[in-house]
């Protein structure tokens, strides 16, 4: 196989292993897959922010972040929240099951303009999916960085993604992790509160800061609220968007926010750029 | 070649002329008229004002196949593309959709589909001696004999029809058929001038563009957008029915085994068009709808692409079911500018 001149065909790739996050209704599993073909796999290349087209042939196909950094191997990674028909059959895959790929789409987070400063994510239940490949990116080149800070939260202990990846991560010196569930359970010895206010409580200096959000449009709103409050400015803020798509290269029309097609244009957006489209928090 | 002339009587021999390729052209349908594939010695039907449904599925199928699969399979096939086609005596003002629109399909990566239609296809434009009651062309940068878009232009100058290339595609077709023309003389041009001011005499409707793109987005909480779209049934003939609208749906279709993936025209007036999975709706009502449909047509496409993807055809006026009109919209605009 050969890279494809049309840009709609997807490739075969294989889900080499798949785990669930989450549980519940809305559960959330991830995929690691490797493209089948050796060139493909080779000529990938994708940096954090991005997006693909995944799905299965005869079911259809979602926009979905890719949840692991270039710096991790020549594999891709999703997470993915059981929602609707084309996560119902992503849902079903196995390892050794193959889905489809097409991408990467979109812009990407400019993490590279961001050396040497210090770079604080904040993201709540599946929005760490695109905030994880930053927070990779960065450990992975990390003496090219002023340092890394990370807030994450959802309802419960059971609702947070990544789980393991992030107790590994506490024990780290080189980086701050900060976890939040919205109400007490037991046996839970990290912050119980939600995100905005976690991240009030922690102060985090505004100098040579870069802050990025994901998470619930509820969560983000206060986020940004409080990244001000904070004395953050406008062009020091980074968010992603998300909106229904079909194509994924800007012709079928749907996913603009304004004047900004989310799929093209998007979706990482500097908070600058974005407070001046008026549909960005539709 | 220069100008030629071409008989009327001379119809079926240049249908003839063309054996091979796929001709398609105005035909009647009932009361309305409607582009449908010309059969050998039928003459196309080119006294006629404009079709109700626009020339824009020659290029944007209304569904198209994109790939052929087995379901749950990975090995995807494209469908051929081969067939060459003539869209014979569509308007100017629909030729110009037609440009505006690739430019669309050209940003950055090209649409593949799209492409090689407009490659395959040659665009044979008929200019208008006679206005539709809503058309206003000459507001949106358009004009009853615009060779925007066009292979080929064609006057009806009554007895003949007055051919003039605008491409090597339109001169190689006026080769193609050369022993059935004359050449045109001084007078023939002449006409046509006189024809075409005419023509644009009797366009009574105007739009005034000025200031309109930039000042769009500021009208964002304007009570303009709950009043114009009051009325709207949501029902998208305005958008199916445009030369401009370009949006799309993508859907699989399996029948047992052997599926498809394809595309459809969506319509950015229906809900489901941005409902996310979630429930969730960032255009939730015909209100944000119909500032969304305006916008895009007047500011978000010319922020992108230079210029208004609305070629003044009056086709949503004249067919929307309410009345919403959208010269009185943009009237609207004006005034709360």
């Amino acid at each position: 196989m050969k890279t494809n001149t049309n840009p709609y065909i997807p490739y075969p790739a294989t889900v080499e292993e798949a785990w669930y996050e989450t549980g519940g209704e809305r559960c959330i599993k991830t995929f690691k897959v490797v493209f089948d073909d050796e060139e493909v796999r080779e000529e990938w290349t994708h940096l954090p922010g991005q997006c693909a087209m995944i799905g299965v042939l005869g079911v259809g196909e979602s926009m979905i972040s890719i949840s692991c950094s270039p710096t991790e191997g020549k594999f891709l990674r999703f997470s993915i929240m059981l929602m609707g028909k084309v996560t119902r059959a992503l849902h079903q895959l196995e390892p050794g099951d193959k889905m489809m790929v097409r991408g990467p789409y979109g812009n990407n987070f400019p993490v590279d303009e961001w050396q040497g400063k210090k770079i604080l994510t904040i993201g709540g239940g599946i929005g760490q999916a695109p905030l994880r490949p930053i927070v990779e990116y960065v450990r992975a080149k990390q003496d090219k960085y002023d340092g890394l800070t990370m807030i994450y939260g959802a309802r419960t202990s059971n609702d947070l993604c990544f789980k393991s990846e992030f107790e590994e991560m506490s024990k780290c010196d080189d980086l701050a992790c900060h976890l939040t569930i919205d109400v007490e359970e037991e046996d839970w010895s990290h912050n119980v509160g939600f995100v905005p206010q976690m991240l009030l409580d922690l102060g985090p200096s505004p100098e040579n800061t870069i802050a990025i959000t994901c998470g619930p449009p509820i969560m983000i709103r206060f986020v940004l609220e409080n990244l001000k409050k904070l004395g953050f400015e406008d062009d020091q803020i980074y968010t992603t968007l998300e909106n229904r798509m079909k194509c994924g290269i800007g012709k079928c029309g749907r996913c603009n926010a304004g004047g900004m097609y989310v799929c093209k244009d998007g979706p990482v957006f500097n908070y600058a750029v974005l407070k001046e489209i008026p549909e960005a928090f539709a | 070649m220069s100008a030629m002339l071409l008989n009327k009587e001379k119809w079926p021999e240049f249908v003839g002329k063309l054996a091979g390729k796929k001709i398609v052209a105005p035909q009647a349908d009932g009361d309305a008229m409607h582009f449908a594939p010309v059969a050998e010695g039928e003459a196309p039907a080119l006294d006629y004002n404009n079709t109700r449904v626009p020339p824009k599925g020659a290029l944007f199928p209304q569904t198209e196949t994109m790939l052929k699969f087995q379901a749950g399979g990975e090995q995807v096939e494209e469908p051929v593309l081969d067939q060459e086609t003539v869209v014979l005596g569509l308007r100017p003002c629909d030729a110009r959709a037609m440009a505006i629109v690739e430019k669309l399909f050209k940003w950055d990566i090209d649409d593949p589909y799209y492409v090689r239609r407009r490659e395959l296809t040659t665009l044979v434009g008929l200019a208008c001696t006679e206005p539709g009651m809503n058309c206003f062309c000459p507001s949106v940068g358009g004009g009853p004999a615009s060779t925007e878009g066009l292979d080929l232009l064609m006057v009806d100058l009554g007895e003949n029809y007055l051919l003039e290339a605008v491409t090597e595609k339109g001169e190689t077709l006026l080769t193609e058929i050369k022993e059935l023309l004359e050449e045109a003389d001084d007078d023939a041009g002449k006409e046509k001038d006189k024809l075409v001011a005419e023509a644009e005499q009797k366009i009574k409707r105007k739009v005034d563009t000025e200031g309109v793109p930039e000042g769009l987005p500021g009208l964002w909480e304007d009570p303009l957008w709950q009043k114009v779209s009051a009325s709207c049934l949501g029902c998208g003939t305005c958008t199916y029915l445009c030369p401009t609208c370009h949006c799309f749906d993508i859907q699989d279709e399996t029948e047992g085994f052997a599926a498809r993936r394809c595309r459809m025209w969506d319509s950015c007036m229906f809900e489901e068009y941005t409902l996310h999975t979630s429930g969730h709706n960032p255009r939730p009502t015909r209100k944000e709808r119909t500032r969304n449909r305006i916008n895009h047509k007047y500011s978000y496409y010319v922020d992108k692409f230079d210029v208004i993807a609305c070629v003044g055809c009056g086709r949503c006026t004249n067919l929307c079911p309410v009345n919403i009109d959208i010269i009185e919209t943009l009237r609207q605009v004006n005034e709360a500018l």
